[in-house]
């Protein structure tokens, strides 16, 4: 073991990285979940088949083999991204998929009265997403993303196999250099499990935020 | 006085069920209509018609001279844009059984937020025009709640207070007071008699208080099968009904009247 804590300084920077990729792709599956999501609603049947091709493409493939065709096939195509990068967007879109669905079941949730509402207001769709709908549906996402946040942190590991030096990568450099097994993988599982159980309060105090003051769920809002 | 609203030979089916009938029906400018009759009888169907919740299937519908679901191109009727609608809509605000307040907004940025968005008011006017029809349903101080702290009952007067926001030429209420505990009812009901007295905004509602039918309306529409069976002043209609079918409706609430 204290063997394994000689090598704490690529430990700590196999941390950092993992967090770095972490927050970089949640922040682009944030961005994604809802485009795609609201795109589900569009007026318009080609937004909205795009949409479902996107989510189903990426739901249906494997998150490996798409961050190895980022990373190893791209390049072929004239397009050379960073194995950083590499990582982000092909994290990021994956788990955007299933956020998106997350944002199109939160915001169809909210019934019709809530539409006929901002009907009888003469809003227009624009601003009934906007001021009424999203709104809502929101503090309903936030429990369920922050389990997604946790798929993601998961799904980071695999970004070692794109030569990024996250903790994953860090343990099997140690393993290598030490001829150890259990104590490196040991000490990143701890590791993970440290990030992730950060990662869960964090959400637990967004949501408790969200649900101040403001009961969706008793508020008749069905 | 001129008609505000028509309905010239309007029809309206849900799948095999004819719920109106080539119905034909005007109301004039500034008056307040009641309507009664049986449930299933196609009352609110007519309200959800006029707040462009509902299409019809034939028909027309003119509401302040326009043509509420068609538009005139070219010489020619077609059915309404989602813009036509939109203008349209201008002039009618509905207040629902349900209240269908906005949950995550405090009582006064209900009434706040549609002014802003839709009217284009500044936000130190329509700040002011909430404070005095908060006032007006005797909400003072209710301001910075959310709607489910509140009663029913003050809820509804939200729900009013918020269409009153609007300023519109036609107002529509949907049996406004039958999802609210008996004692609460009187509260809405007097809010909403006030106004009839006050406002030269044409009303239009559905409701099942025969009293309030009575002291609030002009008119009182009996409707039976999506059909006007008869219709007159409140006093004709309530003491000296024409119709056998009006009789026996209005039996069932004898006591309440
Ligand atoms: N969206 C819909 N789809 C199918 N049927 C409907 C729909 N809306 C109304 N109906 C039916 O049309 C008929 C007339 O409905 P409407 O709500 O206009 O009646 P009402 O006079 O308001 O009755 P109540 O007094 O019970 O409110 C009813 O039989 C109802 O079940
Ligand atoms: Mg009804």
């Amino acid at each position: 073991m204290n063997e394994v804590l000689t090598f704490s300084p690529i430990l700590i920077e196999g941390t950092i990285t993992t967090i770095e990729l972490t927050i970089a792709s949640a922040i682009v599956a944030l961005l994604i979940s809802f485009i795609v999501g609201l795109a589900r609603f569009s007026r318009h049947r080609f937004v909205r088949w795009t949409a479902v091709v996107y989510l189903e493409f990426f739901r249906g493939t494997s998150a490996i083999v798409q961050m190895f065709f980022m990373y190893y096939v791209l390049p072929l195509l004239g397009v050379n991204l960073s194995p950083l990068l590499a990582g982000v967007i092909a994290c990021g879109l994956n788990i955007g998929a299933y956020g998106s669905e997350i944002v199109r079941a939160a915001v169809q949730s909210i019934g019709r009265p809530q539409h006929e509402a901002a009907i009888s207001l003469n809003y227009n769709s624009y601003q009934l997403y906007r001021y009424v709908l999203i709104p809502q549906a929101i503090p309903m996402m936030i429990p369920t993303f922050g389990n997604l946040l946790i798929e993601l942190l998961k799904l980071t590991a695999v970004a070692s196999l794109i030569t990024i030096s996250d903790l994953t990568f860090m343990a099997q450099i140690i393993r290598v250099q030490t001829a150890l097994t259990l104590e490196p993988f040991l000490v990143i599982l701890v590791i993970y499990f440290a990030i992730s159980s950060i990662l869960i309060a964090m959400t637990n105090l967004i949501a408790k935020k969200f649900s101040k003051g403001r009961n969706t769920m008793q508020a008749g809002g069905n | 006085m001129n008609k505000i609203i028509e309905f010239q030979g309007v029809s309206k089916s849900f799948g095999d069920l004819q719920v109106l009938e080539n119905l034909n029906l005007h109301v004039m400018s500034g008056e307040k209509l009641a309507l009664i009759g049986p449930s299933g009888s196609g009352k609110t169907t007519i309200l959800r018609i006029l707040m462009t919740l509902e299409p019809i299937d034939s028909g027309i519908v003119m509401v302040d001279g326009d043509y509420l679901w068609h538009q005139k191109t070219d010489n020619k009727l077609e059915p309404a844009s989602e813009k036509h609608l939109h203008k349209m809509r201008q002039n009618i605000c509905m207040v629902f059984q349900q209240f269908n307040l906005f949950p995550h907004l405090t009582v006064v940025d209900n009434i706040v937020q549609p002014q802003v968005l839709i009217k284009k008011s500044n936000k130190n006017d329509a700040l002011n025009k909430a404070e005095e029809l908060l006032a007006l349903v005797g909400l003072e101080g209710k301001e910075s709640q959310y709607p489910h702290q509140l009663s029913g009952g003050q809820q509804q007067r939200v729900a009013i207070a918020r269409a009153l926001a609007m300023d519109p030429k036609i107002m529509l209420f949907d049996e406004v007071t039958s999802a609210l505990d008996p004692e609460l009812v009187d509260e809405v009901l007097t809010v909403l008699h006030q106004l009839a007295e006050s406002t030269d905004t044409t009303m239009l509602t559905v409701t099942h208080e025969m009293n309030f039918a009575r002291d609030f309306a002009d008119r009182v529409l009996f409707f039976d099968k999506g059909k006007i069976v008869e219709s007159g002043p409140p006093d004709m209609i309530f003491t000296n009904p024409k119709e056998a079918r009006t009789r026996d409706f209005l039996k069932n609430f004898i006591g309440k009247i």
